[in-house]
């Protein structure tokens, strides 16, 4: 791999000073690095400035109260999945956590950084001299995307696997940013541009991630297709939430990852509503979220197959939950 | 521009003048001399640069050397006490965990903090706690059965 390119180091006390730090041309933030200092090594990111978001007091904290849990943009993956409250009643986020690439990487990336993972394609994530030869790409410097060169668009597929299980759960953040503080829906955060695929503004950062406690209690699971059990982004991964009533769904909710540029909450699944889930219904369910899966030539596994595993993980989520 | 780095490395002390883009592994191989962490893929993917920084697991590959301003670290190195070898690497001596030998400092720095966290590991946890390091020699057998080994005798 390459040198470690120069750029200057800033590791702020507080967020304002982090926000102020990462508002200037050329900075990016770094929170474990798992990713992001890869993506430096590469030649991807060319930071003029990095700023380490783990000297920053308070942002590691696990906070309960009435209205649910509030986690700390820098709380590490690995107390995410062995939490205790976090395993019981909002089980997906704790699996999701586990299922990040490997123990060590859990041990320091962090779920702002999980959250803000960049999207990642076959043709992006290479190291500099395989890029140049392949006269690089639409994202990152090159002006022709490999996956669908007759576009002007970025397919790069993103693969978190924490966010499509915090989407099931309703879950909402907190961003601050140079002009103040805001919340929103974590679904908000995403957008379809495998370019340029957060809606932060420069400067913006999440502080904390909202669990409403409403959302919590109800069975919730997340699952994901690799090529190895451990350190491999998913191909396809699923998210899946729901409640019954005297044996019949009365609520369903799946998120999708790795088959779309952003995480995906799949929608129409109102009218499984009141099914007794038979075969029938648990195909309906496959198929709706099958068909609104995007996944494209990202991976060295074919669109096809990504797309049929992503409808069957969670049609076997929905049916294992359903207990059946 | 440089930070003075000042860190606990191996139980000593230290400071040093270290560049902001300077990878802790770099630090470690270049500036200490401590070479006995090993540079794999590059990548976070390998495990073979795995050091624990407060007893904690970490890519020295992916860590920026400043980023561990305060904190404890240790190394391959620190394992040893007069001389003898520390459980862990008993256990990968006695238990032919070790091959080629290239993963095995990564390897037993992820296992030395798994048994710190989990003192009796089942199979499944020695798998999981070892998830991100590689071997292209032993299979897994040998290190999970020197990970079991070194559990024993710590509880002996």
């Amino acid at each position: 791999m390459e040198y470690m390119p120069d750029f200057t180091l800033h590791r702020p006390k507080d967020v304002a000073e982090a926000v102020r730090l990462r508002a200037e041309e050329g900075a990016l933030f770094v929170a474990g690095g798992t990713d992001m200092i890869v993506n430096v090594r590469r030649g991807i990111e060319r930071p003029t400035s990095l700023v380490d978001l783990s000297a920053i007091e308070g942002l590691d904290r696990i906070e309960r109260d009435a209205d649910g849990l509030h986690i700390g943009a820098g709380v590490t993956l690995d107390r995410l999945a062995t939490d205790g409250t976090i395993r019981r009643d909002f089980a997906a986020v704790a699996q999701g956590a586990a299922a990040v690439a490997g123990a060590t990487h859990q041990r320091y990336g962090t779920l702002g950084g999980n959250l803000c993972l960049d999207t990642r394609c076959l043709f992006y994530n290479q190291s500099e001299w395989w890029r140049k030869s392949n006269d690089y790409c639409l994202k990152e410097r090159g002006s022709v995307c490999h996956v669908a060169p007759g576009g002007k668009r970025c397919f790069a597929a993103f693969s978190g696997d924490v966010a499509p299980t915090l989407l099931v759960h309703g879950a909402e953040i907190d961003v601050v940013g140079p002009d103040g503080a805001r919340r929103m829906k974590l679904a908000d955060l995403y957008r379809n541009d495998g370019m340029d695929h957060l809606t932060l503004a420069p400067g913006e950062m999440i502080v904390t991630i909202h669990l409403p406690a409403s959302e919590g209690g109800a069975p919730s699971a997340y699952e994901k297709s690799r090529i190895r059990g451990a350190i491999d982004f998913p191909l396809a991964g699923a998210a899946v939430w729901l409640r019954q009533d005297g044996g019949r769904l009365a609520a369903l909710r799946i998120a999708t990852t790795g088959v779309h540029t952003h995480p995906v909450l799949i929608e129409g699944l109102e009218k499984f509503a009141g099914s007794a889930l038979d075969d029938a219904a648990l195909d309906g369910i496959g198929e709706t979220v099958r068909s609104q899966s995007r996944p494209m030539r990202t991976t060295t596994v074919k669109p096809w197959y990504r797309r049929r595993v992503v409808g069957a993980l969670a049609r076997r989520l929905t049916a294992r939950l359903a207990g059946l | 521009m440089k930070t003075l780095l000042s860190l606990t490395l191996n139980g000593r002390p230290r400071d040093d003048a270290v560049p902001d883009n300077m990878l802790l592994v770099d630090y470690l191989r270049e500036v200490v001399r401590l070479t006995g962490t090993k540079i794999g893929c590059d990548g976070g993917e390998c495990g073979c640069c795995t050091v624990l920084v407060d007893d904690r697991p970490r890519h020295a590959c992916l860590t920026l050397a400043a980023a561990v301003q305060g904190r404890r670290v240790e190394t391959i190195e620190s394992l040893e006490r007069n001389g003898r070898m520390s459980a862990i690497q008993r256990g990968f001596h006695e238990k032919l965990g070790a091959q080629c030998g290239f993963c095995t400092p990564g390897m037993v720095m992820a296992a030395e903090g798994l048994l710190r966290e989990n003192p009796d590991p089942d199979i499944p946890a020695i798998r999981r706690g070892l998830a991100a390091n590689i071997c292209r020699c032993t299979g897994y057998v040998k290190i999970i059965e020197a990970v079991q080994a070194a559990a024993k005798e710590n509880a002996a």
